[in-house]
């Protein structure tokens, strides 16, 4: 963290941004935009996380082991994610030997 | 936080015995707070994937409750917390200014917003407690196709915003606890560490809210 | 103000140190001072390998004839929290919160953790967690096995699972709080000089293990919260019934408990490095290897755990992708062993006892790993898993393995922590004893598991009679090994010889600059380190250290 303080403009656009998103995700949400509903909140929702963690936890200032400990948290959070979901996805691609019925 | 063994001249404020200087122990309780927070990640993070495959298994009836989640209460505490992370990030500057006065305005506002949103969050809680979708052996729900998938919706929902709101309730001891703090001028332009850790904490519990509500309260909501 | 710079130095009982700095209760249970910490941790860690143990004794005596002993209900508890008390309570912990804790600040220069007051804290939410488990205990047990699986746990079960399973979750808070300390510490508090490259194997090892207890520890904690709320409301999350998976269970179970067991075997391997290097009178061989294959082990093993679900019903390409990195994550363990074994070569080895600990454990956890490849290969796994084949594996590298080398850790630092010397003769005489004993007890294993014999049953078949006695004469001498080292330990801590200030010679902070036992901030003058780490000369002559 530097000692430098920054300016309340900053976190008043930063505030606005955040405000304007939550507005454009819920009236996005009432679009019939089938799976594309579900990918748009997902990724507005990541714009905002990224705002408020660089801006307002002031991670874009921070020192690169800040910045490696949020990967690293949100890297294995992705581990947990995708090792999970190999498994749910994959059931029933390969077929099993017929001694082991379901 | 406040030291009070070694009597060394000069001695800066609020430093610990065991870090050499000010800007040791900044980075550390920097560190420590941000390693604190990757375990939160993970803690939620196993809801979050338990969510994840329910949704991926039952995409009807997840989309079905939609139909009973407040979405006005959701989209108003969704505001109500960036302004609370707002007001939070304004306390720390104050306070990095070493201006006790508006230090202590801007955490009472975040203090305030925090409980707004927990009252909201029990209206909610109520009302789905009238619509009997708390899970359990009282649970009923419209369509009874989807009944136990949409009980088990409810199941996590309840841990996620329930966990969620827990950490809020944590989050405003600590509020309390730094508004005492400043009124007793234990911080200074100098050293305000515990404001800009507790900040973090906010924010990132913050964080945590921006995506459950695109996830428990907006999906399949056009139906 | 030092006055221990003589080879044999006066009595040292006037001088300050952190045992003698302060006296009565409160000095020991409001301290902040890692050291004592550490102690507070190694006599409740100590009680409950005790209560653990206790537990698999009556295992065994059950089992020494297929009538058994107890009724098939109160075995299942009986193995349940033996696998609670002996995972949670004392391997979890073990070397980190009390070798780690008392020599990770020294090691690298530091006085104290960078958070005392969270170690004091870690250390109180541990007994905690203990208290909630044994009063599980003590109202009856718990019989899910410590593995929990739903959805007998959740809705079947009759025994107190919620409280066994908020102190598994409360303890886990304070291995969530040590790790964080220790890497914060390793960071930000090295002393100068102590480049990362320079610091001991036993810091690199548990700065690994620091990774996956931060990492994978909050995942148990939210499984086990979302069990207890499902025993409670019933909701169906992991009941088929009700449209859940019991899967998700095991695979939430699993993705923190197969990182477990490498926040177990780490540290062990951390304390093997130090002492083969001190007693090869050699740098350990392949030091960038070691160092980077503990960092290996830590991220490939948060990528495995689907392999305790192969025959769970998890999908055959994810189970395939599991055993491939299960096979994998064997690859650093096997490079440290090579490495251990190189540094051995040509060395001057001394066969004192925390080295005789350390073949042990070379040799048993190598059989034990092995064992686990075996176990990766899903076509050797269909047919051994839940039997007896897997009990002898976790328990080779877990037992043979971790409990070594604590053993060898405690007998190492033994000087450095209480100021004293143990007896050499007991102490080798029960290094034998535990080897002797340990090996009968679970070489049998194997073979009744590959012949079939299921793991978590009261019972047997006849025909496996025979290998039971055997491992049950085992335990019996196993115990015995492990009382004989209690007894002299606690004997040489009030009555041993006072100990030199380096009686092994070895190289290191703790040894070379910090007193024999250290003072509460570790250090009488900030050290700083300007050569790398075990410098060991292989030439050793009488080397006087100047500490003063």
């Amino acid at each position: 963290m530097t000692h430098q303080v920054v300016s309340v403009k900053t976190y008043a656009l930063v505030f606005a941004a955040l405000i304007a998103l939550t507005i454009t995700t819920v009236a996005v949400s009432k679009l019939e935009l089938g799976e594309y509903n579900f990918v748009c909140a997902l990724t507005i929702a990541v714009i905002k996380g990224t705002l408020v963690v660089m801006f307002f936890m002031d991670v874009r200032r921070s020192s690169s082991m800040t910045k490696l400990f949020v990967g690293a948290g949100l890297f294995w959070l992705a581990i947990m994610l995708v090792f999970l979901l190999s498994d749910y996805l994959s059931r029933g691609w390969l077929p099993i030997p017929k001694w082991w019925v379901g | 936080m406040a030291d009070s063994e070694v009597a060394l001249a000069a001695h800066p404020p609020g430093l610990q015995h065991h870090f050499d200087n000010s800007a040791q122990q900044l980075e550390a309780s920097t560190l420590g707070m941000w390693m604190f927070l990757v375990t939160e990640i993970m803690f939620f993070g196993g809801m979050f994937a338990s969510y994840t495959i329910y949704r991926n298994l039952y995409p009807e009836a997840f989309a079905s409750t939609s139909h009973f989640m407040n979405v006005t209460i959701g989209a108003i505490n969704t505001g109500v917390l960036i302004c609370s992370s707002f007001t939070m990030v304004l306390s720390v500057r104050s306070v990095q200014l070493g201006q006790k006065k508006t230090t202590i305005t801007f955490l009472t506002l975040t203090l305030l917003l925090g409980l707004v949103f927990l009252v909201l969050k029990f209206v909610e809680y109520h009302e789905k407690w009238v619509d009997h979708h708390i899970p359990g052996p009282g649970f009923q729900y419209a369509d009874p196709r989807y009944f136990h998938q949409a009980q088990i919706l409810f199941y996590l929902y309840f841990a996620m915003t329930g966990l969620h709101a827990l950490h809020m309730i944590v989050g405003a001891g600590l509020i309390i606890t730094l508004i005492v703090m400043t009124a007793r001028n234990r911080f200074s332009a100098e050293w305000n560490t515990p404001v800009e850790m507790i900040g973090l904490y906010w924010h990132f519990v913050d964080i945590v809210w921006i995506f459950l509500f695109p996830l428990l309260y907006l999906i399949g909501h056009t139906s | 103000m030092s006055t221990i710079l003589q080879p044999h130095p006066h009595p040292i009982e006037e001088k300050t140190n952190y045992l003698n700095a302060d006296y009565g209760w409160k000095s020991w249970l409001f301290t902040t001072d890692h050291k004592r910490i550490a102690l507070l941790y190694l006599f409740s860690i100590t009680a409950f390998f005790f209560v653990g143990g206790a537990f698999a004794v009556l295992m065994r005596i059950n089992l020494l004839s297929p009538d058994g002993l107890f009724d098939h209900d109160t075995y299942n508890k009986l193995f349940t929290m033996h696998g609670i008390i002996m995972v949670f309570f004392f391997l979890v912990p073990s070397i980190p919160a009390t070798l780690g804790n008392f020599l990770i600040p020294i090691m690298v220069g530091s006085r104290d953790l960078a958070f005392p007051r969270i170690n004091l804290l870690s250390w109180y939410i541990y007994i905690f967690g203990g208290i909630f488990t044994l009063t599980a205990v003590v109202r009856g047990g718990v019989d899910t096995g410590w593995t929990f699986y739903a959805p007998f746990s959740t809705t079947y079960s009759n025994t107190h699972v919620i409280l066994a399973a908020m102190g598994v979750f409360v303890s886990g808070f304070s291995s969530i709080l040590t790790g964080l300390n220790f890497i914060i510490t390793i960071h930000k508090m090295r002393c100068p000089g102590m480049t990362w490259s320079r610091l001991p194997l036993f810091v690199w090892g548990h700065y690994a293990t620091a990774l996956i207890q931060v990492l994978g520890t909050p995942v148990i904690a939210i499984t086990m919260v979302l069990l207890g709320l499902e025993r409670v409301l019933h909701a169906g999350i992991f009941d088929p019934n009700l449209g859940g998976d019991p899967i998700l269970f095991q695979h939430l179970f699993w993705f923190y408990s197969h990182p477990a067991v490498y926040i177990m075997i780490l540290p062990g391997m951390a304390v093997i490095s130090e002492v083969v290097a001190c007693y090869s009178r050699k740098r350990i061989f392949g030091y960038g290897f070691v160092a980077f294959s503990s960092l290996g082990i830590a991220v490939l093993s948060f990528v495995v755990w689907g392999h305790h679900l192969f025959v769970s019903g998890q999908s055959m390409y994810a189970s395939m992708v599991f055993s491939f990195m299960s096979m994998a994550v064997a690859v650093p363990s096997a490079i440290k062993v090579f490495n251990w074994t190189a540094t051995m070569y040509r060395g001057s080895i001394s066969w004192d006892t925390p080295m005789l600990y350390a073949f042990g454990f070379i040799g048993l956890f190598t059989i034990g790993g092995l064992t686990g490849l075996f176990l990766a290969t899903m076509a050797i796994d269909v047919h051994v898993t839940d039997t007896y084949f897997v009990i002898a594996h976790f328990h080779y590298v877990m037992v043979g393995g971790m409990v070594m080398a604590y053993m060898g850790g405690l007998h190492f630092w033994f000087p450095k922590i209480t100021g004293r010397l143990y007896p050499e003769g007991w102490a080798k005489f029960a290094a034998l004893v535990i080897f002797v004993g340990f090996n009968l007890t679970f070489f049998p294993q194997f073979i009744l598991g590959y012949l079939g014999m299921p793991r978590r049953y009261a019972t047997y078949a006849e025909e496996f009679h025979a290998l039971n006695v055997m491992s049950t004469a085992g335990a019996s001498i196993l115990g015995v090994g492990y009382v004989i080292p209690m007894i002299y330990l606690a004997w040489a801590w009030r009555k041993g010889p006072i100990s030199p200030q380096n009686p092994w010679k070895a190289k290191g902070l703790e040894w070379e600059q910090s007193p024999t036992p250290p003072p509460t901030f570790n250090f009488d003058k900030p050290p700083i380190v300007t050569e790398p780490a075990y410098n060991y000369s292989g030439h050793e002559e009488e080397q006087e250290v100047d500490i003063g």
